[in-house]
């Protein structure tokens, strides 16, 4: 993949998700949390969906929909901007991660603001606005529930749709006393979420710069849409004077539409509802309604590497909804922070490997048992699967290409070059066969195999193996008698 | 700015190397998008959906009521009694007959200049009509059209009642895109969708209604002859 643009910026590779899956398998607390997340939204989810008679026509057109924006990105792109601007609003673009926090913090800087409120956006979680906002002297305020949460605890997101899934009530309870000095507080759901509620109005009703990400943004029309439950987006796409929203760049959509298309996709998907409480769609600036002032910012930061690779390419469909996170048998052990990455689950697998470079976070493409269930799910039909084994033989071609010796002399390496010799031919398959008949006996107990020797323990250290059995179906095929040498001797 | 047309350029210039695979002559139109899924629904009677939007809003913890277009003035007024609104804001445009006596009625006429978000914050609820409802997800939709004013007006109040005329309620999803068409298309009108009030399951996956916007909404679904519908 040499053609291919490199990384944006040079950036140590990502903790291996084994060493990170550990750790978080070991508290017990989280898996509980899990557990009971990942199940309650998964029902909800399937209860909604299966009242959906044309569920599988509507996820093939949104996938239809998402390869016809990436096949002609920019053509949308161009014109997205044309119809923002002819709206009112003001188009920036940019290639990285830095360049964008430049655009935003500009923007923010000329206002005067100290202040920002911020919609929850995973994009600018991934670019570290809020980090960079902060190195100018301008505090960034999240106000979804759960990114308040967990920037009060000065923590990272593990889930897309609730990242403060980790945290239990009575911790968050503390949390708040201690951050927003309130005396007496139960640890009701209700009451913190009262006590979160007066916090941050009096910021909804002074600050005079709001920041969002973009769930879709029309090409045809220029509107962008924002799709919350909370209300909080509401209230920063409405009440400040400057709204800047950043998005990356695969989140246009050709007209206005699709949309019918993508609202009936994801809420279902996502929160297991019918529709989400509040979706808000602007079209620039509308005279004497909300910011009389609106920035869109047009992210790259790694997309258009994704978008070389015409395996890796379907990846840019994701809406993210969550729901490959939710019904992932990995991600519900191992909670997101083991993905070291603002996407976890089985989307994170496969989108930071192709955003950060391959190399960068070679280990995640394996954080899968490749049943399946999160292509299944998808509700823009991304072959999870399929991309994760694509890119496990990036990472070990990549490997063979770099260390050519050591490769070479690399035990998996060279049981795969001996399996592939062994099926090449009927003689070495057979004689593999005969060879493994007696060579398994010291290892076989009641019927099975259940203590390989060396590297292989750790496969028998958890389940049983097949042996091979006495007679194969190649020496049964053989043995067995031809229907005329049956006839013979029924005659005789 | 200079740095951004380069990156504007630079990033276009990605796109076009990335999407080399794609044939110079094949049109956005070429890629198939199937859209047999269902667009409208022939068969069902406009009484069966008005039914089960008014189900399904209910779903959502909403109190919703069906009710006779002569006795609308008399059910907002005995709600707006029930829930003990004192101070209640309306967009400049409500009929005149909708408007309730015995409350004080903070009147906002459309523009950045009227109520303050002080005035909105601190009243006790809101008054408006809709765009349209969406029986298949209880879905009341919002376009600052006729009866509804300003975004602001419906989120700072911490109730709203709202008005939905049964001929503005479609059945599906696509049904209510193809309607705002034209708020979007031609009046690049701010669009809102509501289904229910705002609510998080941020904290433990227990779900509490009421977060930021309205805490409480009620919803009279009104049987009407003559078409509300500018």
């Amino acid at each position: 993949m040499s053609e291919l643009p490199p990384a944006t910026r040079a950036r140590r590779p990502l903790p291996t998700f084994q060493a990170s899956a550990k750790q978080a398998l070991a508290n017990t607390q989280l898996r509980r949390n899990l557990y009971k997340a990942t199940h309650t939204i998964r029902a909800k989810r399937g209860q909604v969906v299966d009242e959906m008679p044309d569920w599988q026509k509507l996820r093939e057109a949104g996938r239809a929909l998402k390869e016809r924006s990436l096949r002609h990105l920019d053509t949308y792109l161009l014109e997205l901007e044309d119809s923002v601007q002819r709206a009112g609003g003001q188009v920036h673009w940019a290639r990285d991660a830095r360049e964008a926090n430049a655009i935003v913090t500009q923007i923010v800087h000329e206002h005067g603001a100290r202040e920002v409120i911020k919609v929850k956006s995973l994009t600018t979680d991934e670019i570290k606005l809020n980090q960079a906002l902060a190195a100018r002297g301008i505090e960034a305020i999240e106000t979804d529930l759960a990114e308040l949460i967990i920037q009060m605890a000065g923590e990272s997101s593990s889930h897309i749709l609730v990242p403060a899934i980790h945290k239990n009530r009575s911790e968050i309870r503390e949390l708040f006393m201690r951050t927003l000095n309130i005396d007496n507080l139960t640890d009701e759901p209700r009451e913190l979420t009262n006590a979160a509620r007066a916090h941050l109005r009096r910021k909804f009703l002074s600050t005079r710069v709001a920041i969002s990400g973009v769930n879709f943004a029309v090409a045809e029309t220029g509107t962008v849409c924002v799709v919350e439950s909370e209300g909080n987006g509401r209230m920063c796409v409405t009440l400040p004077r400057v709204l800047i929203s950043v998005m990356g760049i695969e989140k246009v959509i050709p007209t206005w539409q699709d949309l019918e298309v993508f609202l009936q996709l994801l809420p279902r998907s996502s929160t297991g509802e019918r529709m989400n409480p509040y979706t808000s769609l602007w079209t620039g600036v509308s005279e004497g309604d909300g910011p009389q002032e609106f920035h869109l910012v047009l992210l790259d930061n790694g997309r258009t590497r994704v978008l070389a690779d015409t395996i890796g390419r379907q990846t840019l469909n994701c809406i993210r909804c969550s729901a490959c996170l939710n019904i992932c048998p990995v991600y519900e052990r191992t909670g997101g922070h083991a993905y070291s990455s603002v996407y976890p689950g089985p989307i994170g697998a496969i989108l930071t490997p192709q955003l950060l470079g391959i190399e960068k976070a070679s280990s995640l493409p394996y954080a899968s048992t490749l049943c399946g269930a999160c292509y299944d799910v998808c509700p823009v039909k991304i072959n999870i699967p399929e991309v994760l084994i694509y890119l496990r033989g990036r990472i070990v071609r990549q490997k063979q290409d770099h260390h050519q010796l050591r490769a070479r002399m690399d035990p998996e390496n060279v049981a795969m070059k001996l399996m592939a010799r062994t099926f090449e031919s009927r003689q070495r398959y057979e004689q593999a066969q005969k060879l493994a008949q007696f060579g398994q006996l010291p290892f076989k107990h009641g019927g099975v195999i259940d203590a390989l020797p060396g590297p292989l323990a750790s496969w028998t250290a958890l389940r049983d193996l097949q042996p091979v059995p006495k007679q194969s179906f190649r020496d049964w095929w053989r043995s067995r008698k031809l229907p005329q040498e049956a006839q013979q001797e029924v005659d005789s | 700015m200079n740095t951004g047309s380069t990156a504007r350029e630079e990033m276009l210039h990605r796109i076009h190397t990335a999407l080399r695979d794609v044939p110079a002559e094949e049109q956005p139109q070429d890629v198939m998008v199937m859209r047999d899924y269902r667009r409208s629904d022939a068969t069902a009677q406009q009484d069966e959906v008005v039914e089960r939007f008014v189900e399904r809003v209910a779903e959502y913890k909403v109190t919703v009521r069906r009710i006779e277009e002569a006795s609308l003035p008399e059910t907002i007024a005995t709600t707006c009694a029930a829930r003990a609104l004192r101070r209640l804001v309306i967009p400049t445009d409500l009929p005149e007959s909708w408007l309730p006596s015995g409350v004080e009625l903070l009147q906002d006429n459309n523009t950045l200049t009227s109520l303050s978000y002080e005035q909105l914050d601190t009243s006790d609820g809101v008054l408006t009509g809709c765009a349209l409802g969406i029986a298949q997800t209880g879905t009341i939709v919002l376009d600052g059209d006729a009866y509804q004013g300003r975004r602001v007006i419906t989120l700072l109040p911490d109730y709203h009642l709202c008005v939905v005329f049964e001929d503005q309620i479609v059945d599906l999803v696509p049904e209510a895109i193809e309607r705002l068409s034209d708020a979007v298309l031609r009046q690049r009108r701010p669009i809102t969708f509501i289904s229910g009030p705002s609510a998080t399951s941020d904290i433990e996956l227990s779900r509490v209604e009421g977060v930021h916007g309205p805490r409480t909404l009620d919803v009279l679904v009104v049987r009407n002859s003559r078409s509300y519908t500018p």
